[in-house]
């Protein structure tokens, strides 16, 4: 029986982990350790739940419930002076919880200082479009949906941003595999040649490392060539390999093997 | 019949049965002028643009979802096809992302070297874009002089490390080597020679008439249109915001450096173009200031830190435990503390983040790049429409976009 592996999480796992080891953590400081960090805290904190809040490498990080996301944004941009969205990142969860967590990075130029705003949604949850605040919000949201097929309400133009509009499933999804899914093998046959054609052309092969064993079109064997489009599923003919032509060399008449001269001086 | 799965002509340029005169033209994604593969969807009337959708992706390598199978210093040279106009930026920026994870110092020598890198690169990547935008324009003198000059950087670069395009020059917890013997000497007589270069082309730029025409009032982004769609570096600058990450939140030796940030409250196409040149002035001042640096530096190059960073390569070879590290830090990889970091760096293009999430293990768990190009082609949506087809053209060229670190 084939060993169980999870399938909500295909992307590579350390092969060796020793028993004792615990993972450090990288040192959190509170917010009352930064004033204006505490004072934006206290700001955001007067009008909506922050489920968490520290500061982590110089940076404020705080914990919001998902629904909160437009109000707190507005606060964030029309008196906190959060001037840009700089980023949208979506980090699945999807194995350890069903949940999305959503992390949007802001800069405040007015303070020289940046903000972490993280949310979690659940794996079929809506959210709250920023792009009325934020239009970079735009193309962040696009391209969060895109990866990870995270879902958001009231956006002007929600559409696939860098794969194909047509494409199944989203890239960045943990259960998603590094060399694409089943659906990704057969896109560009069946965009291109139609879902008739399936069966003489067969599955694309998207490991860029793969080599097909008995493909004598594509790949050369060396030390056992065979002639271009040779069969050798079946056993392979014998190929003797001959170093000079059967008449000579062209241009050369006379070889006299055993005079020949190995020159080993190279100034000679 | 119709195969609605296969590949078939399709007839959007043709609006047979419309009431209005809208014309889609589809501009790119093989475009000469399109610096990469864009695909713009444009709607017109007559000559003038309505509406625009930039179409992205078609260089998209999944880089993201590479780091998520990849060990820290497996993924550096990864960063190197982001903005391959100046790659040695995105592996600082992925490096320094790192090393604020596992919290070490870099030693100062590497620091320097890493500030002459960076700026090295800064200077390729602005005459590239002064190259490309005046051809695009249709200057096809100025793109053989900048290429000349951008030669001879590229030359300086496969002097320290080998290659030209894709350099791989940084490592995370410092530099693999240590500069040539004639760097220093190649470098000054560069940059000795920069301001003559420079004055040729502003002498061929800047009392030009079609240059003028075309960059004058041409693609002005407000100040509140390029803050809200995330425009960073010289785009933002061009439009009146004084942000520079080298001075606003200083790396390296930044903060030891004195230079200025050009400013410009015009947001046009000339602003930026004047905004890239002194740019690569202040790029040289710079330069001149961190040589001496140099001499002053001990010669070590890599951090230490045993847990993270593999020992010297003389260690290795002399010491048990040192090749015992390097051996389980090579096929293992570093495993750095749970925890999230975004880190800033400002690129030749403008703000380069990553953001790292990490669960402990020798793989990201998340890894987000933040590219600048992205945001300055998004903001070609707001930006387009009211502006005639050839100033298309020239606006792309002067959003500096690269594909590589666009698509990721």
């Amino acid at each position: 029986m084939r060993a169980y592996s999870d399938k909500k999480d295909v992307q590579k796992k350390a092969y060796y982990t020793d028993r004792y080891w615990v993972a450090p953590t990288v040192p959190r400081q509170t917010v009352e350790s930064d004033d204006v960090f505490a004072a934006d805290l206290a700001a955001i904190k007067a009008k909506f739940t922050v489920l968490e809040a520290y500061i982590e490498v110089e940076q404020l990080v705080i914990v919001i419930n998902p629904d909160d996301n437009f109000g707190v944004m507005k606060l964030m941009k029309e008196e906190l002076q959060f001037e840009q969205l700089i980023e949208m990142a979506a980090v699945d969860w999807l194995a350890r919880s069903n949940e999305f967590e959503i992390v949007v990075m802001m800069l405040s130029m007015a303070k020289r200082k940046r903000m972490r705003v993280k949310y979690t949604v659940a794996k079929d949850q809506a959210v709250e479009s920023l792009n009325p605040l934020y239009r970079s919000a735009d193309w962040a949201e696009r391209e969060m949906y895109d990866m990870h097929g995270v879902k958001v309400n009231n956006h002007p133009y929600m559409k696939r941003i860098l794969m194909p509009d047509d494409w199944q499933g989203h890239p960045l999804l943990k259960s998603y595999p590094l060399h694409g899914d089943e659906a990704a093998q057969w896109y560009e046959v069946d965009k291109i040649f139609g879902k008739e054609a399936r069966d003489i052309i067969g599955p694309e092969i998207r490991d860029s490392a793969a080599i097909e064993r008995y493909d004598t079109e594509r790949f050369s064997r060396l030390g056992h060539e065979v002639p271009y489009g040779t069969d050798i599923s079946e056993g392979e003919p014998d190929t003797p390999l001959a170093y000079q032509e059967e008449d000579g060399v062209f241009l050369i008449r006379k070889v006299h093997e055993d005079d020949s001269v190995e020159i080993t001086d190279r100034d000679r | 019949m119709q195969h609605t799965n296969k590949l078939s002509p399709f007839f959007e340029n043709i609006t047979f049965d419309r009431d209005d005169n809208e014309l889609i033209l589809n501009f790119g994604p093989q475009h000469p002028s399109a610096h990469g593969q864009l695909r713009l969807l444009l709607h017109l009337q007559q000559e003038q643009v309505v509406k625009a959708h930039p179409d992205i992706g078609y260089l998209h390598r999944g880089m993201e979802k590479m780091a998520e199978n990849m060990i820290y210093n497996e993924f550096l040279p990864t960063t190197d096809r982001m903005d391959y106009i100046a790659s040695s930026s995105n592996n600082y920026g992925f490096a320094l992302a790192v090393e604020k994870l596992i919290d070490v110092d870099v030693p100062r020598r590497a620091q320097v070297i890493r500030m002459l890198l960076l700026e090295v690169n800064r200077l390729m990547s602005h005459l590239f874009w002064l190259a490309t935008t005046a051809l695009d324009i249709g200057a096809m003198t100025i793109f053989l002089y900048a290429f000349r000059e951008r030669e001879y950087l590229m030359d300086l670069i496969e002097d320290y490390c080998g290659a030209r395009l894709t350099h791989a020059a940084i490592r995370i917890g410092g530099v693999p080597l240590d500069l040539p013997d004639n760097f220093m000497d190649d470098l000054k007589k560069f940059l000795d020679k920069l301001p003559q270069n420079m004055k040729d082309y502003e002498d061929l730029l800047d009392t030009n008439r079609i240059w003028l025409m075309r960059m004058e009032e041409v693609g002005t982004i407000p100040t509140e249109m390029a803050l809200s769609w995330g425009c960073t570096g010289p785009m933002l600058r061009a439009s009146g915001v004084n942000w520079d990450l080298r001075k606003e939140e200083p790396y390296e030796l930044y903060s030891e450096i004195d230079f200025d940030v050009p400013v410009s409250d015009k947001g046009d196409n000339y602003a930026r173009y004047k905004i890239y040149m002194e740019e690569m002035r202040q790029s040289a001042k710079i330069l001149y200031q961190v040589i001496p640096m140099y001499y002053e530096t001990t010669p070590e190059l890599m951090a230490h830190a045993p847990q993270y960073i593999s020992a010297s390569k003389l260690d290795i070879m002399t010491q048990n435990y040192s090749l015992m590290q390097h051996f389980v830090l090579v096929t293992q990889g570093m495993r750095p503390p749970v925890g999230e970091v975004y880190v800033a760096t400002e690129s030749p293009k403008g703000e380069l983040g990553f953001y790292i999430n990490s669960q402990g293990g020798p793989y990201p768990y998340r890894l987000k790049m933040r590219a600048p190009s992205f945001w300055h082609t998004g903001v070609l949506t707001d930006l387009l429409p009211g502006h005639y087809i050839p100033d298309v053209v020239a606006i792309i060229g002067t959003t500096n976009i690269v594909f590589g670190e666009i698509d990721r």
